[in-house]
């Protein structure tokens, strides 16, 4: 059999299968018992081999075209033109292999701090993962608005039955947020429908649209994708969602469903409606230069160090947004293409710092239970290595370079430097904001003398949280010391996106 | 000058039955039965036309329809008493004013 | 060579990976063997760099060894520039870090940390390496911050302090505002030269130049302009010139080898190093220039005045590194690149020395740092009080010593200036650095006459502990009392005069002060003469005698005059009231800011109004329409009548 023409299915289906299985067999009520046990190997075993497909994948991947790769096609819907249309650019591969990286760790780091129906919460995760990659495969619309709702089914009941204590306020907030988002994104989708005749995003790509209808179409493609990014004043979800989230809901959300978002402005708004979005790329700056300033310091005063981390990440995204948008207020040369490069790689790397601070502050959790920041203080004296990690991590959050924090900042800062100096300004306000929230975090709970007795009682890692922040440790300095790899996987496809750009669709008329 | 008895006869009959009926509904307000009666004479109501329009078009289809319609009305008599029985049992009344749990 | 290179940059490194997560593993004594062999190895190779260069006429070399990244046409990458600047700033850079790491040794000797410090000051000596030798910007970036984030885990080494970790907080995140003008300048020389690369950005001086950018008002800024002064934002945060000079003297609360390394000798010198390098560029904007000078004045003779009133010995130090910063500054301002990266040199190597002279005073004193607690430290200490004593005299100016060579150098060229055409900016500069000279002698022998001499103000058990500190503490001193005597009487015809950086540093015609000094420079010995006859030798003794007499033969007035003029004093003594600015201003002010946006932006009127408010609606709604709902069944019934009447007429009748 040969892999490469059915990779793709083979990457959202294997995951949903084996979640499936798990779910099926269950944990019997007890998480101790051989059964669970062997529901986690199981797990364990799916989620690893996904990420050995995504190697494949990327071992397979060719740089050098921008059009889409391992493309699948079939018929799905006949009556309403709706396939089963799947292929990867330079822009979804690099999240997907994001995905089918984070999710073993994510299992890994719930290994036996989850003492309630262990294989439900592993089921939830393995589906979430066939989904999500779902997502950033589907080529049709229909296919990618089902993926893209059926992603809220297994985060909703992650948070609802694992989370915290507020944790229904927190999943009907996320899910009527997200949902309300996207119902206008399939209004948009069966518009479109009715001019091109089809749901592929490449008859939606040519379809030329007068300026009424992009600005419309923008809108709707705003709300789903704003809720999602998320980006102010949309934002409010996610830092409650984070709170009440149980720690690998809280790194699913912040690495990859948050990535969501931004895929979906570079996948549709951008291609579909360049004229729509150039209208709108004032606003979309402005916003996402508000999401880098506000945010930054509403991050500062938090006390809760998830909230803090999941204001922290709307920060971040703002930069994902202002280097996705700043294409219109760069003119000729140099710059858009280094604002979408770097939005593109700010994803990446906001999805393992993210995740790997979220799995920092869970490991804290597990121990005291608490995540309040002033119960904290010296955990350095206690745990030495976690100390370590948790500094490295908050050093990539502020962007140092050497990780890979710095690498979309920097890329974004000097495309916005081209389009106005001001931008710039705003946006390089984050190397004092993001390094003074996130490391005052670190001086009130890492350093100092040990501040109580929970904190005298506290453990250092043990190896399988040691494995999971080592691997992230290490994804994270790769990437900053030479993003090279990444970098050149977007290349040719974040070339020919911002060429198209240039090209408004007006003149089809 | 007696003529013939004609449809619009039949179908006056059954307007009346029916408003009747209707009435029934509205101004009952102490037996549950009672509305069931109502509700059974209005379906009557209804069989009256089917037949008048049968005999006047020529066509069987409406009495057939008729026949089901008293089939599925005896079933409903059936469980609507039934549900009655139940009622009953429950909340010791079948006063239609004090049945208002599906007050908002 | 190019092998070689690699080896200087990548042996600490390894050293420090190796000391830091392996070090239970190798244990203590591994942890200083690896790091020290290590630094030392790229010490002796930094020398053979700078032989090859200097007199083996090699050639300077610039290449890339990696591509970081390409991006729309904008090639990242990270190589080696490496020329006679870097070659010297390399050998500086690791002798200092070796005497340091030798040092450590004693200092150390009992802290559990021992092995993460090696480790650290390793990375450090990397970073800083990965900083000077870089070809780029995006390498120099990458190297700054490097050196900042070890500076702060360094500062913060015991971190069990309260005040440790408020100092290393506070140190990253000044230079973060420091850095914040950097990488706008960066972009900046990205936006008008589309490269990274010095040589190629470098290439294109002049047409960046004529270009303008608006900025703010209705004037456009020259585009050299604009990006000059950015850059120069990171040098005040990383050369800790005032304003953002703050951190620095918190600073103090590391480790004392640290001090010496890290904030004295070598990163704190990166700002300088880093003007000096972009000096194609600041050569074009003489407004630039004009910033750079003033600003440096201020810091020189400001900074040196808060010198005389510190008791803490570290931070005394400190504060004449301060002042010796705003000096280089100084001299970049007018032009004379060389003048500053000598005096940077010679600084490295005595204030190097009269830290960890300080360091060795501390071990002896059992960690007390109170310059009032001390005294007649002479007679116990010999090795360290001559050591002292040489430092000393080189940081004052003392005829022959290396800082008299730096110094004097550095006072001409500002006297030879005269190209500004700005008499204001001139005369600051000049009188600054003068007067600066009569306050550095003051403060530094204010402190070497309380320190060495008078009597013992110890408690008596320190007293009988007293005693010379161990070979591992005393050789590094030695070592570098050594540059610190003669290296300026030995390098400055060649240096200075003798076209050293003639290919590393750009000087405009008009600009170029040092080459005017050079006409009437014959020899050292020459230079010496020539300098007696200008008043900054006069004024330093000045200053050596009045702290003679104010602290050793009538310490009583001290106290009178700080009685008598208490406005001066707490001036003095709140530091200008620059930290009130920072933390009760700035840091402060952001605070309140966040709780505002936060409760008032967030909470209230997006999640309150907003979010929750449309949720309330909808419930306050539902609440006025659920009364439609009566439960009585004829209710229903009726409307369902009165719904099919209406139906059928409209169907009827429409």
């Amino acid at each position: 059999m040969d892999l490469t023409n059915n990779i793709l299915s083979m990457l959202i289906w294997l995951p949903i299968v084996g979640g499936l299985a798990v779910l099926a067999v269950g944990d019997g009520g007890d998480a101790d018992s051989p059964r669970a046990h062997g529901m986690r190997m199981l797990s364990l075993v799916v989620s690893l081999l996904t990420a050995l497909l995504g190697g494949f994948l990327y071992a397979n991947f060719d740089n050098s075209t921008a059009g889409m790769q391992f493309v699948e096609r079939a018929s799905w819907i006949e009556t309403f033109n709706v396939e089963y249309y799947l292929g990867v650019d330079g822009i979804s591969a690099p999240l997907i292999l994001l995905t089918a990286f984070i999710t073993p760790l994510v299992i890994v780091a719930g290994w036996d701090s989850i003492r309630q129906r262990p294989a439900q919460y592993f089921s939830a995760f393995l589906i979430l993962e066939g989904v999500m990659i779902g997502v950033f495969c589907a080529l049709d619309a229909v296919l990618y608005y089902v993926f893209w709702e059926a992603m809220l089914v297994p985060m909703f009941l992650i948070i609802g039955i694992w989370g915290g204590a507020r944790r229904i306020y927190a999943t009907i907030k996320f899910f009527l947020y997200t949902f309300l988002g996207s119902v206008l994104m399939l209004v948009a989708f069966i518009y479109l429908y009715t001019k091109t005749g089809d749901f592929s995003f490449y008859s939606f790509n040519d379809v030329p649209l007068t300026l009424f209808e992009q600005q419309l179409i923008f809108i709707a493609f705003l709300l789903a994708f704003a809720v999602k990014v998320p980006m102010w004043p949309v934002h409010t979800w996610l830092p409650d969602a984070h709170v009440e989230a149980p720690t690998g809901g809280s790194v699913i959300l912040a690495a990859i469903m948050l990535k969501m978002g931004g895929y979906g402005f570079v996948r549709l708004s951008l291609p579909m409606l360049p004229d729509g979005s150039a209208y709108f790329a004032g606003l979309m700056i402005a916003l996402s230069l508000i999401a880098v300033v506000y945010i930054g310091m509403v991050a500062l005063m938090q006390k809760d160090m998830k909230k803090l981390i999941a204001y922290s990440s709307i920060a971040h995204m703002g930069f994902v947004t202002l280097g996705f948008f700043i294409v219109y207020g760069v003119g000729e040369g140099t710059g858009a293409g280094l604002g979408v490069t770097g939005g593109m790689v700010q994803m990446v790397s906001h999805g393992l710092i993210s995740g790997a601070l979220f799995l920092c502050v869970g490991v804290l959790y597990d121990r005291v239970h608490s995540r309040q920041i002033a119960d904290y203080g010296g955990v350095a004296n206690t745990m030495p290595v976690f100390a370590a990690f948790f500094v490295l991590f908050a050093m990539a959050n502020s962007g140092l370079p050497g990780t890979s924090g710095f690498v979309g900042e920097f890329m974004v800062i000097i495309a916005s430097f081209k389009a106005n100096f001001w931008y710039a300004f705003l946006a390089a306000t984050t190397l004092i904001l993001g390094a003074a929230y996130t490391l005052w975090m670190i001086k009130r709970v890492v350093y100092g003398g040990v501040a109580n007795e929970k904190v005298e009682a506290l453990t250092d890692l043990n190896r399988r949280e040691f494995v999971v922040l080592g691997v992230l440790a290490l994804a994270v300095l790769i990437v900053g010391l030479w993003p090279a790899p990444l970098v050149d996987m977007m290349t040719v496809t974040v070339d020919r996106l911002v060429e198209r750009l240039g090209q408004p669709k007006l003149a089809a008329l | 000058m007696l003529s013939t008895i004609g449809l619009p006869h039949y179908l006056t009959i059954s307007a009346i039955l029916f408003t009747l009926s209707v009435a029934g509904i509205f101004i009952n307000r102490r037996n549950l039965i009672l509305l069931l009666m109502c509700i059974e004479l209005m379906l009557l109501a209804v069989n009256f036309n089917f037949v008048a329009f049968s005999r006047y078009l020529g066509d069987e289809t409406g009495q057939v329809f008729v026949f089901f319609i008293l089939t599925v009305a005896a079933a409903e008599a059936a469980i609507g008493l039934a549900i009655l029985v139940v009622l009953f049992r429950n909340r010791r009344s079948i006063n239609v004013a004090e049945l208002d749990s599906m007050k908002g | 060579m190019q092998s070689i290179h690699l080896t200087i940059v990548l042996a600490p490194l390894a050293a420090a990976i190796v000391a830091g997560l392996f070090g239970k593993k190798i244990g203590r004594a591994g942890a200083h063997w690896v790091t020290i062999l290590a630094v030392g190895l790229s010490f002796l190779l930094s020398l053979v760099v700078l032989k090859h260069l200097y007199w083996d006429g090699g050639t300077t070399q610039n290449y890339s060894v990696y591509t970081w990244a390409v991006s729309d046409g904008l090639r990242m990458e990270i190589g080696f520039l490496i020329d006679r600047l870097s070659a010297l700033m390399m050998v500086v850079v690791t002798f200092v870090s070796l005497m340091v790491h030798v040092y450590t040794i004693g200092y150390m000797h009992d802290d559990p940390g021992y092995q993460r410090f090696f480790s650290y000051i390793s990375l450090f000596t990397f970073a800083m390496l990965m900083l000077v030798m870089s070809n780029n910007f995006l390498q120099l970036f990458f190297g700054w911050e490097a050196v900042g984030l070890v500076s702060y885990l360094l500062i913060g080494f015991w971190y069990t302090r309260e005040t440790a970790i408020f100092a290393n907080l506070k140190a990253f995140l000044v230079n973060r505002v420091g850095d914040f003008g950097f990488i706008l300048g960066i972009a900046g020389v990205v936006y008008f030269a589309d490269s990274l690369d010095y040589a190629e950005v470098f290439a294109q001086a002049d047409n960046i130049a004529a270009q303008t950018i608006r900025v703010a008002g209705f004037d456009p800024w020259n585009a050299m302009t604009l990006i000059c002064i950015l850059l120069f934002i990171g040098a005040m945060g990383k050369s800790a010139q005032a304003p953002l000079h703050v951190w620095l003297p918190d600073s103090m609360e590391g480790p004392t080898p640290i001090s010496a390394l890290i904030h004295a000798a070598t990163m704190v010198t990166a700002g300088i190093f880093m003007v000096a390098r972009m000096s194609p560029l600041f050569e074009l904007s003489e407004t630039a220039l004009a910033v750079v000078l003033v600003i440096g004045a201020l810091t020189a003779f400001f900074m040196g005045l808060l010198g005389i009133v510190q008791n803490d010995i570290k931070r005394v130090v400190a504060y004449s590194t301060l002042s010796q910063l705003g000096y280089m500054t100084v001299a970049l301002g007018v032009s004379a690149y060389g003048a500053a990266i000598f005096h940077l040199m010679t600084h490295a190597f005595f204030k190097a020395l009269l830290f960890l002279a300080a360091g060795s005073v501390i071990i002896a004193m059992h960690h007390e740092q109170d310059i009032r607690k001390m005294g007649g430290l002479k007679k116990y200490m010999p090795i360290t009080y001559w050591t002292a004593l040489i430092g000393s005299l080189a940081l004052i100016g003392f005829p022959g010593s290396s800082g008299f060579f730096s110094k004097d150098a550095l006072i001409e060229a500002v006297k030879y200036s005269h190209w500004q055409g700005q008499g204001a900016v001139y005369w600051i500069a000049y009188l600054s650095v003068l007067l600066g000279v009569f306050v550095t002698a003051l403060y530094s022998f204010r402190m070497f006459f309380l320190v060495f001499h008078g009597k013992g103000r110890m408690d008596e058990k320190t007293r009988s502990h007293l005693h010379e500190t161990p070979a591992v503490v005393t050789v590094p001193l030695i070592l570098l009392a050594i540059p610190s005597a003669t290296i300026g009487w030995l390098t400055i015809g060649p240096v200075l005069f003798g076209g050293f950086f003639a290919e590393s540093l750009y000087v405009s015609e008009a600009h170029d002060v040092l080459a005017r000094l050079g006409e009437t420079f014959h020899g050292s010995a020459g230079f010496i003469l020539h300098a007696a006859q200008g008043p900054a030798i006069w004024l330093a003794a000045a200053g050596v005698l009045v702290a003679w007499f104010l602290y050793l033969k009538r310490p009583d007035i001290p106290e009178a005059l700080a009685a008598k003029l208490k406005p001066l004093y707490t001036l003095l003594d709140r530091k200008y009231y620059f930290d009130d600015l920072w933390i009760d201003g700035f840091a402060a002010g952001g605070r309140r800011a966040g709780s505002f946006l936060w409760q008032k932006g967030d909470q209230f009127l997006i999640d309150g109004l907003m979010v929750n408010g449309t949720a309330h609606s909808v419930g306050r709604l539902a609440g006025v329409l659920r009364h439609l709902q009566t439960g009585y069944l004829y209710h229903y019934a009726f409307a369902m009548i009165i719904a099919l009447t209406l139906f059928l007429g409209w169907l009827l009748w429409l």
